[in-house]
Formats: structure tokens, C-alpha cells, sequence
């Protein structure tokens, strides 16, 4: 039974893999091109995942709820903001690695309007990202497109919590 | 359950449909080449040519290390500053592909909503970047 929901879940990769495969055996050039992206992707997920889902187990044994209610939930105002934007930018990884610590932050207390903000901050603005951004396009682009984009994504937090209210909550996942 | 294992599930449970998504970001992306995308950012200026930028941005998954350099191009071309930067905040903010796995999180309500408006914020930073330089 537990290997039929495996292999259910996994069909499609596993035909692609196949695919893959066969493209490797038989010279087929678009699909090794598909699978040189597919590598390389799969490159980001192992070096950034593992990491974000290790943390969040720690984070979610070791770390009291209080402290985080206090520092980023909801009565914590300004100083939240400032906490969780502090948090985001100090990460790494794509925008999916971010959900299940907005699912654990969410657990833990964190306020809605900082969750979304703690998105935001984490899909534009974590440091690893601003420094690539200065490299390619430049100090004065990259500063301004960070101060248009805080106010914006407090905004944009305000909003998601007016329109979810305050007792949302993010899920695990499953 | 220590905090490895909590970790541990989460991932697993993960695992699946996104690598059901990244494979076929990759077959996209090969068909959609770079070429092709920079083409279609630097054929039209104006509102049209951000929206357009919008929308691409939205819908494609590039990695920040392949999208700057992107960019960079863009601009080298002589593509607006307001464009460049749309195309470049839909892409790092909104994730069209990724929606089933955020909606997984946040539930659908969510999801849509939060992608709707950093659509439109991404939208509002270009215009403001297109107005200062």
C-alpha cells in the first residue's frame, strides 16, 4: 500500500526521469538540454532545503513560543517589522523554501500581517540575492527598488491580514 | 519527535510535487529559451511593454544567478528601467508554477491574494523606478 502512494506520487518524475534517460542513450540533444535545467534546479533544491526544513525542526523544538510572540507577534508593532524584515534578509534559497518557516513562525505566534511581510522581505530583498542584484544591475537600482519595496510589502501584510484576519493560520503543508 | 525528524517529514512531504514542478520548469525553459524572452521584454516600451514584463516575470521560474545576468542584458539593450525592474520583481516575488505547492501552506484564498498583490506592487516599484532614473 505505502509504495503504490510512492510510486503514485512520483509517477510523473519518474517517467521523466525515463525520458531522460532515453535522451542520454539515444543523443536525444532537447532532452539532455531539459535535463541539464532539471540538474540544476535540483542543485538549488539540495543545497537550500534540507537546511530550511533542518531549521524549522530546531527552530520548532527550541525556540519558545513567547519569544516569538513577543518579538514579531501581534502587539509587538513597529519593532516587529523591523525584526522580521531583519530575519528574511539574513536567508538564502528560493521563495518555496520560505513557506514552512511561515508555517512555523505562524505556529509559534508570529502575527499575520509579519508573515506576509516575512514573504516579501524573503522573495526580494535577503542579502544574498541584493548583493547579486548590485553586481548585474547596479547600487542605485538596487537601493531604490529596496526602498519602494518595504512600504509596500508592510502594505501588502496590512492587507493579507484584513482579508484573512487575524486568527489565520499557515497549514504544514500536507 | 526531535526537531530532526519534524524537519525530516516536512521535507518528504515537500519533496514530491515540487520536483514534479521543477521538471517541468525545465522542459518550459527549454522551450522558452533566454533568447526568446529578451526579445519579447525589448519589443514594446511604454505600459504595454510592463505589463508584458509583468506577466513573464510571473509566470517563469529563473533563478536569481540566471535572471540578473538576464536583466543586465536587458538593460544593455536599452530596455527600460521600469521594465527590467517589474520583470525582475515578478519573477523573484510572484511564482505562477509554484502556486500549487503555497497553496498547500496558505490555502487557496491566500495564495491567489498574495500573488495578485505583489503583482501589483512589483507594478508600482517599476513605475517608480522608471519615474527616478
Amino acid at each position: 500500500m505505502r509504495y503504490r502512494k510512492i510510486l503514485k506520487q512520483y509517477f510523473w518524475l519518474i517517467l521523466f526521469l525515463l525520458f531522460s534517460a532515453g535522451s542520454a542513450v539515444f543523443n536525444f540533444l532537447p532532452g539532455q538540454k531539459i535535463l541539464a535545467n532539471f540538474n540544476f534546479f535540483l542543485f538549488e533544491l539540495i543545497t537550500f532545503l534540507p537546511l530550511m526544513f533542518l531549521l524549522v525542526g530546531l527552530f520548532d523544538v527550541w525556540v519558545p513560543k513567547e519569544s516569538i510572540e513577543r518579538h514579531i507577534g501581534a502587539e509587538a508593532g513597529w519593532q516587529g517589522f523591523f525584526w522580521v524584515v531583519l530575519l528574511a534578509m539574513m536567508q538564502a534559497g528560493p521563495l518555496y523554501g520560505a513557506f514552512p518557516v511561515a508555517y512555523i513562525l505562524s505556529r509559534k505566534g508570529a502575527s499575520v500581517r509579519n508573515i506576509f511581510v516575512y514573504l516579501g522581505v524573503f522573495s526580494c530583498l535577503k542579502i544574498p540575492l541584493l548583493t547579486f542584484e548590485v553586481n548585474f544591475l547596479g547600487l542605485q537600482f538596487t537601493l531604490l527598488r529596496t526602498l519602494f519595496s518595504l512600504p509596500l510589502f508592510y502594505l501588502i501584510g496590512l492587507l493579507m491580514e484584513w482579508q484573512l484576519g487575524e486568527n489565520y493560520k499557515v497549514s504544514d503543508g500536507k | 519527535m526531535t526537531g530532526l525528524q519534524i524537519g525530516w517529514k516536512m521535507f518528504l512531504n515537500m519533496l514530491p510535487a515540487l520536483l514534479t514542478i521543477l521538471s517541468i520548469v525545465s522542459i518550459l525553459l527549454y522551450l522558452v529559451p533566454q533568447e526568446s524572452i529578451v526579445q519579447l521584454l525589448g519589443a514594446k516600451s511604454g505600459p504595454v511593454g510592463v505589463l508584458i514584463a509583468g506577466l513573464v516575470g510571473a509566470i517563469a521560474l529563473i533563478p536569481p544567478f540566471i535572471a540578473f545576468p538576464l536583466a543586465g542584458i536587458l538593460l544593455s539593450k536599452g530596455v527600460g528601467y521600469s521594465v527590467v525592474a517589474v520583470f525582475v520583481t515578478t519573477l523573484i516575488m510572484v511564482g505562477f508554477v509554484t502556486i500549487p505547492i503555497e497553496i498547500r501552506y496558505f490555502g487557496k484564498k491566500a495564495a491567489l491574494l498574495r500573488n495578485s498583490l505583489s503583482f501589483v506592487a512589483a507594478l508600482i516599484i517599476g513605475l517608480l523606478i522608471g519615474l527616478v532614473l
